[in-house]
């Protein structure tokens, strides 16, 4: 009997490694225009608060020679981390609950769908009234920004395991708690990554806007000090670094998730 | 849920958190929460207040401006990046990244090239808004189906024809999506831009309310923009419901 | 009704005619909405004997097969297993399904052991049992693939692999063979009667294709649409042993197909 190839664009390993090349030659590629542009525009200059790319670059290594973009980020990742993994295991174990529960369902599903759709940035001040301006404060704006998106996408995991699955297990006598276990969570599994990538980013969010709204420590302050003093090479190497250390983290999650909890995916 | 045999609607069940709110402030837990009845009362005063009117002016003019750029913007750029291959390959990757970036980080910049005023907050919706219209309107185009595509060309469609007739009808339902998320994500930027420049509109008003800790008049102004956000995407979800009718048996 | 020769079908068990190991009595179903899909079914199902329920779209055969798995409950009605009533499903009685519904994240392997698995067997001996099976399935070697490395033929390999496993005594199945191209639906109908003669078991067959109800079967329930009903049942007497590609053309399986045919058209809109 035959075994059916890999869906058809595949065409061997070979074929494979040659498309994976190709695709990082546009990235480099695109990057390179994009720094290109950046650079003539900050020539010109677009404005005189508008350093170029090379400028922006000098910024950068000076401030990692100085010690101050480690220290920063040293403490804009202790409140971000910590929130991430509240909201992490908080958001998954209700939206999964919520998921299996039509009655947590009821009293969870307007009040999280609201969350998300709202702008929770505008209740941040609020939150240095009760919790002043130190971590737990900031650990709060992290959590708050990003549970919301974690429970739903965790609770529309659940609801929308397959049916067929479900059904097969039934048809095996398996009991309610196998059935959760066995297949509930592992098919529910990707979309619930999905979330905590988008909780990751919304937990970004929320740290850059406690430091820059509550008060400054560690990126928000590096941002807030250069643009006080106009050193805004330095400002802008401070976003860009934040803005790649976001995308590079969420990038490194799907990552880990496809090399730890994928081995379907692995295969192609 | 079903309570003595009858469905009781999801949507139902904020009144039973707006009656715990009620509970919480009368016993007067935590100061940050006064009574919701003390908070709708000031939704009402508010709505009719000089000051909210004129912030909310500024507020929705800036977001009506933002997010119709956003729209002319990033509905094209998601065509041209559906349709063209090397334009997919260039600009994909920062629309990706800029999708889910920390866009609040990028604020100070525009505070800084564009002032502290309208445009700055305008240029935030933009911000927030157009990647996720852009993306989802190139799902939109690459999802079409190719039988669709060839059935035109074969009936002597020229690309405008195309374009008009056939793919921006196909790709309508994650058109608008894309915009209804772009939406939420206005609004958030709006409030962002705002909160950061604090000398605008609701902006302004948050920082004066939470200064003097008028609590009523800041959840009251807290619920009529969530309100807002929900209310508008639910507005072009139901377009988008409309719409969704045919989405099932494209091609 | 039926051609004059007799060429019966050797017993599969012991004296023919066969005890009914499930029976279903006055079996109704309406869904939600208002629509009735099954009214008052009577049916006897003989123990080693392959029946298969045929019928147009609509006309409730795989509501009653899942209810006789007691995947639905009836909302009328019971269904019976050697004797005694059984409101859910039960190890006497094994699916399997159209869409094959493998876990995706899960070699061969942990597929067709999963029913053991949630028995509790200890895994060593699941898995011997399991590999048994992979063979007898012509599946040998395959046992660390995942599901989407396969050919939808393959894969309903897998999910039969896995309902021969825990041994049961009734296997229940939905359109098999449906989700498959026709040259590779051609072959399982002949690897099943070949099966069959192997693993004696009771099957309950669901499809919508003539010609395969008449290959595969002993008896064939015609069900009528909306409200599903009993409309008819025929018994297919062929020969099969030891000439399973000659049956197309025999003139007894020829003439069934075109007399079903003639009972059904009317069903069509």
């Amino acid at each position: 009997m035959n075994v059916e190839a890999l869906p058809l664009e595949a065409t061997g390993p070979a074929g494979r490694d040659r498309r994976r090349a190709g695709v990082w030659l546009w990235r480099a590629l695109s990057v390179a225009l994009v720094c290109g542009i950046w650079e003539v525009a900050g020539r010109i200059p677009v404005s005189i608060a508008f350093p170029g790319f090379a400028e922006t670059m000098a910024g950068l290594a000076s401030m990692a020679a100085d010690g101050s973009l480690a220290k920063a980020y040293l403490s804009t990742l202790q409140p971000l981390v910590i929130g991430v993994v509240i909201s992490a295991a908080l958001g998954v174990a209700i939206g999964v609950v919520m998921g299996l529960s039509r009655t947590f369902e009821w009293f969870g599903a307007s009040v999280f769908v609201v969350m998300q759709a709202a702008p929770m940035a505008a209740l941040i001040p609020l939150i240095t009234f009760l919790y002043g301006i130190g971590l737990t404060a900031k650990v709060l704006a992290v959590c708050m920004l990003a549970m919301p998106v974690i429970v739903l996408n965790s609770y529309k995991a659940v609801r929308n395991v397959n049916a067929s699955l479900l059904q097969m297990c039934r048809s095996f006598q398996g009991t309610r708690l196998q059935e959760t276990v066995k297949i509930v969570l592992p098919d529910a599994s990707p979309v619930i990554f999905v979330g905590l990538r988008l909780g990751v980013a919304a937990g970004f969010i929320g740290v850059v806007l406690a430091e820059l709204l509550i008060t400054p420590t560690g990126i928000g302050d590096l941002i807030t000090y250069h643009r006080a003093v106009a050193n805004y090479a330095e400002m802008y190497a401070s976003i860009l670094s934040i803005v790649v250390f976001s995308a590079v983290t969420v990038g490194a999650l799907e990552s880990a998730e496809v090399a730890l909890f994928r081995p379907e995916k692995k295969a192609r | 849920m079903r309570v003595f045999g009858y469905r009781l609607p999801m949507m139902l069940s904020l009144l039973f958190w707006a009656a715990v709110w009620e509970a919480v402030g009368r016993a007067g837990l935590v100061f940050l929460i006064p009574p919701f009845t003390d908070v709708l009362a000031a939704v009402a005063e508010l709505a009719h207040s000089r000051k909210f009117l004129a912030a909310a002016k500024v507020t929705l003019s800036a977001f009506a401006e933002g997010m119709g750029i956003s729209v002319l913007v990033g509905v094209p750029l998601g065509f041209l990046m559906g349709r063209i291959d090397a334009v997919d390959r260039l600009l994909g990757m920062w629309v990706n990244i800029f999708v889910s970036a920390p866009l609040t980080a990028l604020v100070p910049v525009i505070m800084i090239l564009f002032g502290l005023g309208q445009t700055t907050i305008v240029m935030t919706v933009v911000l927030f808004a157009v990647w996720i219209i852009a993306l989802d309107t190139r799902a939109g185009i690459r999802q079409v189906s190719p039988s669709l595509i060839d059935m035109a060309r074969s009936f002597g469609a020229g690309r405008g024809q195309l374009y008009l007739k056939i793919l921006i009808w196909a790709a309508l339902p994650e058109i608008l999506a894309g915009i209804r998320i772009g939406f939420i994500r206005g609004v958030k930027g709006v409030v962002i831009g705002q909160l950061l420049v604090s000398i605008v509109g609701f902006g302004e008003l948050f920082e004066l309310y939470s200064r003097n800790f008028l609590m009523e008049e800041f959840w009251a102004l807290t619920i009529l923009l969530f309100a807002f956000a929900v209310t508008a995407s639910e507005l072009i979800g139901m377009v988008e419901r409309r719409v969704e009718y045919y989405a099932g048996s494209r091609g | 009704m039926m051609g004059a020769e007799t060429r019966e079908r050797p017993p599969a068990t012991s004296a023919a005619p066969s005890a009914d190991i499930v029976e279903v009595r006055g079996i109704a179903k309406t869904y939600e909405g208002g629509v009735q899909a099954l009214q008052g079914v009577d049916l006897g199902f003989p123990e080693g004997q392959l029946t298969t329920l045929l019928g147009p779209s609509g006309c409730g055969k795989t509501t009653l097969l899942k209810i006789i798995a007691g995947l639905l409950p009836p909302n009328a009605g019971d269904v019976l297993v050697r004797g005694r009533k059984v409101t859910g499903p039960g190890p006497e009685r094994a699916f399997v399904f159209q869409d094959f519904a493998l876990m995706p994240w899960a070699t061969v392997l942990r597929n067709v052991a999963f029913g053991l698995e949630l028995r509790g067997m200890p895994g060593k001996r699941r898995h011997e049992v399991a590999r048994r099976y992979i063979a007898e399935m012509g599946l040998s070697g395959f046992e660390d693939r995942y599901p989407h490395e396969l050919s939808g033929g393959m894969r309903q390999r897998v999910g039969l692999a896995r309902a021969l496993a825990v041994d049961a005594d009734v296997l229940l199945m939905d359109e098999p063979f449906s989700a498959v191209d026709e040259q590779t639906r051609r072959k399982f109908q002949e690897d099943l009667l070949h099966l069959l003669q192997i693993e004696k078991k009771t099957v309950i067959f669901v499809t919508h294709s003539i010609e395969e109800a008449v290959y595969v079967s002993d008896r064939v329930v015609l069900l009528s649409p909306r409200p599903g009903r009993v409309a008819r049942i025929i018994r297919t007497d062929l020969a099969t042993a030891g000439a399973p590609d000659e049956i197309r053309r025999d003139k007894v399986y020829l003439d069934t197909v075109e007399e079903i045919w003639q009972l059904l058209k009317q069903y069509l809109t």
